[in-house]
């Protein structure tokens, strides 16, 4: 398989705290990948990295078969490039209905006199209804997202992330505050996911973790402490001493 | 579900329904085409009041749809009314200067009338050379051109600056001040070109035009309803569609607009400098019907009432701004005008003169405290069905 992102020696300084400490990561096509750590250990930073967020002090993030570099580019570039972000607290657009929230993920030109002037097509539509179909809210289309449960804002999110059809999604932490059966779902949709892009899960449960049932890269004080599958990796005595030990 | 712009917004409809009959109803009352029950002064004060709301309706877009609150838009409308003041004041003096030149025995040269308008228009800053803002000055058609273009080009030149350095909140509110402020201290110095703190003046007369001013305020009335009309057709749309998702996006939540790849940075520039061309052209129909422009104009406080307008009427929709402004300004004028009845207290006369000011911050404070929609919200709490979907 092919690298899709190969981040190597990167290293970012908060006000002299090392939050990433000469942190190195690959992920293939269509990989999926479960990131794990204690609170603090940078998972969040590690994605803030990659998407423009945040600029690293050091180190070199390269993308794709043509191996860009991804450091100073401006956000919306690198989601352009193909870098899709769901964010630990669901962030969707509340006053706006689930329909508008998909159509303006949907991937099509970001440029705004294009946007100023585009009218969605019928097929532009369907796609919409298939990918509310797809996250559940097939029902929900011309709700008001804000009216939505949480567990379903974050769903929308996900669909919208979707939409914009990236090769590499970053998802943090999302079966949080889900009930069991909520979390069952997104399990499945995030599994389907990663049948045709590279999917990189931030997650503390580790039930989660187990279903998803893929390589596990364990993140500590901004460094990877263990890589491979969550048998090998919980059996780590350092995994078990500063994370499931607590 | 892909029905056109106009049957999802059908409140467009109804507005435009109600500012044409508006027109007529007025233009029937007339001094100049009418029956004479509407003076023609007040007239004027209605024709400015539609080129208030067709301002109140870009800063809506900007602050209500975009969340980004300019207190600088009032530095457009002022140059937009300063470019077509300066075609208006030219043509007539030149008239002037060429009758009266034109009694003379040898007829004037080139020279001639051009020093002749020079010194009745810079006399009173002790001049009477052309500074070279003037130098197009003598063609309507460029003149015009400046009424968008200039306002335009100092949003883009601001706008590109303040966005690219990601200012937003109140650091941006303050900068928009800034500009403003600057702009305006400019204007008044004599070395502006612009006839400093004297302005431009004696703006509501036509060159080469006859009619009485009954009749032209009649014609500037018509024009800034038409503007009003197709300013509000043109932002309804602009808000309607996948580009308005965009910017309520970006005022919502705008890091989030960057993750799915919106620039969000160009999107403001555009709102910032289509809004600053819409104030432009609101200033250049206002003007003339004010009759002056002075620097004063252009102070900040006057982009601070423009806010308290569209918050009073209520953000986010565009008939909130109308109505806002159209209330808060008539009323104003009411108030100011001296018509208003002083209450007297016995130990104390309340002069609405200097108490308005204090009436207008109360309601201001009022409004932001209790009813965040404005005006506007009303009209939402009438409009709301009762919901299907709590069965
Ligand atoms: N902008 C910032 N300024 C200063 N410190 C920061 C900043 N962002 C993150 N940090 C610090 O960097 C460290 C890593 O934070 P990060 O959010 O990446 O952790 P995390 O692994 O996502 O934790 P959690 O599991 O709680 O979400 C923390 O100590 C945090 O306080
Ligand atoms: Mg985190």
């Amino acid at each position: 398989m092919n690298t899709l992102l190969e981040v190597s020696g990167v290293t970012v300084s908060f006000d002299g705290f090392r939050a990433i400490n000469n942190l190195s990561f690959q992920i293939a096509d269509a990989e999926l990948r479960a990131v794990i750590g204690p609170n603090g250990a940078g998972k969040t930073t590690f994605m803030d990295i990659v998407t423009g967020k945040t600029r690293p002090d050091t180190g070199h993030i390269l993308w794709g078969d043509k191996s860009l570099s991804l450091i100073g580019m401006s956000e919306a570039k690198i989601a352009q490039a193909g870098i899709g972000r769901k964010f630990q607290k669901p962030t969707v657009f509340e006053e706006q209905t689930v329909q508008e929230n998909l159509m303006m993920a949907l991937r099509k030109d970001r440029a705004s006199l294009a946007v100023l002037f585009f009218k969605p097509s019928t097929s532009d539509f369907e796609r919409v209804e298939d990918l509310a179909e797809e996250i559940g809210l097939g029902e929900a289309l011309l709700r008001v997202s804000g009216e939505l449960s949480h567990g379903q804002k974050q769903w929308l999110e996900i669909g919208m992330l979707l939409a914009q059809e990236p090769q590499l999604l970053l998802v943090d932490e999302p079966a949080a505050g889900m009930t069991p059966a909520e979390r069952e779902k997104t399990t499945a949709i995030l599994v389907e996911a990663a049948k045709t892009r590279a999917v990189v899960v931030v997650e503390h449960d580790m039930e989660f973790v187990r279903r998803l049932n893929c390589k596990v890269t364990v993140l500590h004080e901004g460094a990877v402490l263990a890589e491979g599958s969550l048998d090998h990796v919980t059996k780590n005595q350092d995994v078990i001493d500063v994370y499931l030990g607590r | 579900m892909n029905r056109s712009f106009i049957a999802r917004n059908p409140s467009v409809l109804i507005f435009l329904a109600i500012l044409a009959l508006f027109t007529l109803v007025v233009t029937v009352l007339s001094e100049g085409f009418g029956v004479g029950l509407i003076s023609t002064s007040f007239v004027k004060v209605l024709g400015k009041t539609l080129c208030l709301c067709l301002i109140a309706i870009a800063m809506d877009l900007i602050w209500g749809y975009t969340g980004i609150l300019s207190l600088g838009h009032f530095a457009f409308f002022g140059l937009g009314g300063y470019m077509i003041g300066m075609w208006l004041m030219y043509e007539r003096t030149r008239l002037i200067v060429v009758n009266s030149l034109s009694e003379g025995v040898l007829p004037p040269t080139p020279e001639e009338i051009t020093a002749g308008i020079g010194n009745q228009i810079f006399g009173v800053v002790g001049s009477s050379d052309f500074p070279l803002i003037w130098a197009f000055a003598d063609s309507l058609v460029l003149q015009l051109t400046f009424v968008v273009l200039v306002p335009g080009l100092l949003a883009l030149v601001f706008g590109w600056l303040a966005f690219r350095s990601r200012v937003t909140g109140v650091y941006l509110s303050i900068l928009t001040q800034a500009m403003t402020l600057g702009l305006s201290l400019y204007l008044f110095q004599n070395a502006s070109g612009l006839r400093g703190n004297n302005g431009l003046s004696g703006l509501q007369n036509l060159p080469g035009v006859t009619a009485p001013q009954s009749v032209v305020s009649l014609w500037f009335f018509w024009a800034s309803a038409l503007a009003l009309g197709l300013g509000y057709l043109l932002i309804a749309w602009v808000v309607s569609g996948k580009f308005g998702s965009v910017i309520r996006g970006i005022r919502d939540n705008e890091a989030r607009v960057r993750f799915l790849g919106y620039s969000v940075e160009t999107y403001k520039l555009v709102v910032f400098t289509l809004t600053a061309c819409i104030a432009g052209i609101a200033g250049a129909l206002y003007y003339p019907q004010a009759g002056i422009i002075n620097p004063a104009e252009v102070a900040p406080i006057a982009s601070i009432y423009l806010a308290v307008w569209v918050a009073i009427g209520g953000r986010g929709r565009l008939y909130g701004a109308v109505i806002g402004t159209a209330f808060v300004s008539l009323v104003s004028s009411w108030f100011t005008g001296g018509q208003a009845p002083d209450v007297p207290l016995g130990f104390y006369t309340v002069k609405w003169v200097d108490w308005w000011l204090f009436l207008l911050g109360l309601s201001f404070v009022l409004v932001t405290l209790y009813a965040p929609n404005g005006i506007g919200g009303l009209i939402d709490l009438l409009k709301r069905k009762p919901r299907e979907t709590d069965v």
